[in-house]
């Protein structure tokens, strides 16, 4: 890859789980497509944000990313370097250069460490040739960088709030100075007012580190605020893709728009009326056509019978074949 | 007079030799027909103050003092065999978890027609006529069928709607609703926030909306009661409330959310976290983490008081307001 930019590269990913193969309850042969066809490209400092409800793939897309799910087809190159398909031991470096945030910070914190043990781990798992006292530094710098204080470090984990045991994980995120990190819902289990504190630390990490990050959320307000492009996922496929504010300023897909219109708006409007939309497709019939269609207002028949692929229209790009009237 | 009067309400939790107290003097009302909606961080005692409503405080926890006056009766007085025929019959609840509230293993039609004839002497094809048109009420689509199904056959936006219908079976005065969208994705919460919105106004039941969600509670209530450390520290008309705000806590929960800041800046935020209640500090409860703080904050607890249309619990309300 000769784009020295481009950081991460997916190209036409597509994930599928097979169900149970011994045919308990009739799931015999079934099939979830998680990800179809999924292209896209992460510049370097760059924060991207990927929206969309629960089951439209983004986490299963995040996991495969790391290489905690193989992929069905399609590649993933970091830095013009295949990594879906590398062996155990030629990803481990990569492992150190891309590192993870998760949603939870109860379930993703070993509860019989303490703060000082979990932070040491992965320092000294990739980086051997440290000495305990440079290891020691490492994890005293990396705490106070994001506002933690020293003394939790002989603590242990039940003894923080959600908001601190977040704080800790990107520590434990930061400790390897990785380049790229993925955070996965990392402020979704918190409570209003520690929700701005953990994205202040997040921010303040990308000053400071030169991070990228691919950020997943459904909550259209952090993104609007955090992220610099967004890709809108639906079923396994992504609908729109923008710079942020292009998206905000004038969401093309029908699919999009409807989710902006469901954010709650603060300046003293009511809800608006309920409108019947209809329910997520199951991913283990996915519809034919565009995979949006028995939910969308704009639907013609074209839409029950091709695929619209991404294009560029107006400064983004929309996967709906009317793109162009629906602005 | 209010329908539902909350005076002075305790709640203790007695926990070994210490006894932890979720609730400090709480008081508020709901007219017929209006919507308050009751905002904190989880640990606040939003569900306390719900549950104690309906006297559903789990042992060893209890109502310590103060009282619940519904339609002109002492709620917190009457037995428990009393309290069934107020209890998803004038005043119902929705829960958090749709999974979580529905029995797996019995028919939405079956929960339906159980609650209708728990209140109500009438014939099981009366309940079922009944309970059809209330699935249609709340959006269903095509209700004789859904009448059938279990719980795991419908999605968690169904779901809702279903409990929200068994809510409204026996058409109560009040309606609770603790967290009702916050297991749902946004579309659905959008859905579900502006079916109940209508079905309050069309029946004249007054709401009261648990939630933590600042946004959603603007778009949905009249007027607006924020918790602190189980005690009340502003209550207020929900525009002003918002736009206005007049205590410290109320102020550092509206700008913090991403909407009102510019977007790529660092956010405002409040530093620190609420107290555990075993370890609230002397004097008002937010002193720590509070900028307009001084020694009277942490010496003195604030009572709330009337400040132009709000109810503020804070010593400095006038210099917050101001600044």
């Amino acid at each position: 890859m000769s784009d020295t930019d481009g950081l991460l590269k997916i190209d036409k990913l597509h994930k599928r789980f097979r169900l149970s193969s011994d045919g308990w309850f009739g799931a015999k042969g079934q099939v979830v497509n998680a990800i179809n066809d999924v292209s896209l490209e992460i510049t370097k400092g760059e924060s991207f944000c990927l929206v969309g409800e629960s089951g439209c793939g983004k986490s299963t897309l995040a996991r495969t990313v790391m290489g905690l799910e193989t992929t069905s087809a399609g590649s993933i190159h970091y830095m013009g370097e295949r990594i879906d398909n590398m062996s155990d031991a030629a990803r481990l470096p990569y492992r150190q250069r891309m590192q993870m945030i998760f949603q939870n910070p109860y379930a993703s914190l070993n509860p019989r460490m303490t703060i000082s043990q979990t932070l040491e781990e992965p320092l000294r798992f990739h980086r051997p040739d440290l000495s305990d006292t440079q290891v020691r530094d490492k994890v005293v710098e990396v705490m106070e960088s994001v506002g933690n204080n020293t003394s939790w470090l002989s603590r242990f984990p039940h003894e923080f709030s959600g908001g601190q045991r977040q704080r800790i994980s990107i520590a434990r995120a930061l400790m390897v100075d990785p380049e790229f990190v993925v955070a996965d819902e990392p402020i979704s289990a918190l409570d209003v007012s520690i929700q701005a504190q953990v994205l202040n630390v997040m921010m303040d990490a990308r000053d400071h580190r030169d991070l990228t990050y691919l950020f997943i959320t459904h909550d259209l307000s952090v993104v609007e605020h955090f992220g610099t492009r967004v890709a809108v996922m639906y079923l396994g496929v992504v609908c729109e893709l923008a710079e942020t504010k292009t998206l905000f300023a004038s969401p093309r897909h029908p699919y999009t728009q409807l989710l902006l219109s469901a954010i709650p708006k603060m300046d003293g409007s009511e809800m608006t009326h309920d409108r019947m939309h209809g329910e997520v497709p199951s991913a283990m019939n996915l519809p034919t056509g565009c995979v949006f269609h028995g939910r969308c207002p704009h639907a013609k028949d074209v839409c029950k019978t091709d695929i619209p692929t991404l294009r560029q229209v107006a400064g983004r790009q929309v996967a709906c074949h009317f793109a162009e009237d629906t602005g | 007079m209010a329908l539902l009067e909350i005076k002075n309400l305790e709640v203790q939790f007695p926990l070994g030799r210490k006894t932890l107290q979720a609730i400090h003097g709480l008081s508020f009302d709901l007219d017929k027909g209006e919507r308050l909606g009751i905002v904190g961080e989880s640990g606040a005692g939003k569900s306390v103050a719900a549950f104690s409503i309906l006297k559903l405080i789990a042992r060893p926890g209890r109502i310590s003092g103060g009282e619940v006056i519904f339609d002109g009766q002492d709620l917190a007085l009457l037995s428990q065999e009393e309290m069934r025929h107020i209890r998803g019959n004038r005043i119902s609840m929705i829960f958090q978890d749709p999974m979580m509230t529905l029995n797996p293993v019995l028919t939405v039609g079956t929960q339906m027609t159980e609650c209708l004839k728990a209140h109500r002497d009438i014939s099981d094809s009366d309940a079922k006529r009944i309970a059809i048109d209330k699935l249609a009420e709340v959006k269903i689509p095509s209700p004789q069928e859904r009448f059938g199904n279990y719980p795991h056959q419908l999605s968690g936006g169904m779901r809702q709607r279903v409990v929200i219908a068994i809510a409204l079976l026996t058409d109560p005065a009040v309606i609770i609703a603790d967290e009702p969208t916050t297991a749902l994705d946004v579309t659905i919460q959008a859905e579900i926030m502006g079916l109940m919105l209508d079905l309050c106004r069309d029946h004249g039941v007054a709401l009261m909306l648990i939630t933590h969600d600042l946004a959603v509670v603007s778009q949905v209530t009249q007027k607006i009661c924020v918790l602190y450390a189980g005690r009340l520290a502003e209550q207020g008309p929900t525009r002003t409330l918002i736009a206005a705000p007049k205590h410290p806590y109320t102020r550092g929960l509206v700008k913090a959310l991403p909407q009102q800041n510019v977007p790529g800046t660092r956010l405002y935020q409040i530093p620190g976290s609420m107290p555990t209640l075993d370890d609230v500090p002397p004097g008002c409860a937010f002193n720590p983490r509070c900028s307009f703080a001084d020694d009277r904050c942490r010496r003195e607890v604030p009572e709330p008081r009337q400040i132009g249309t709000h109810l503020v619990a804070c010593h400095h309300a006038e210099t917050v307001a101001a600044a």
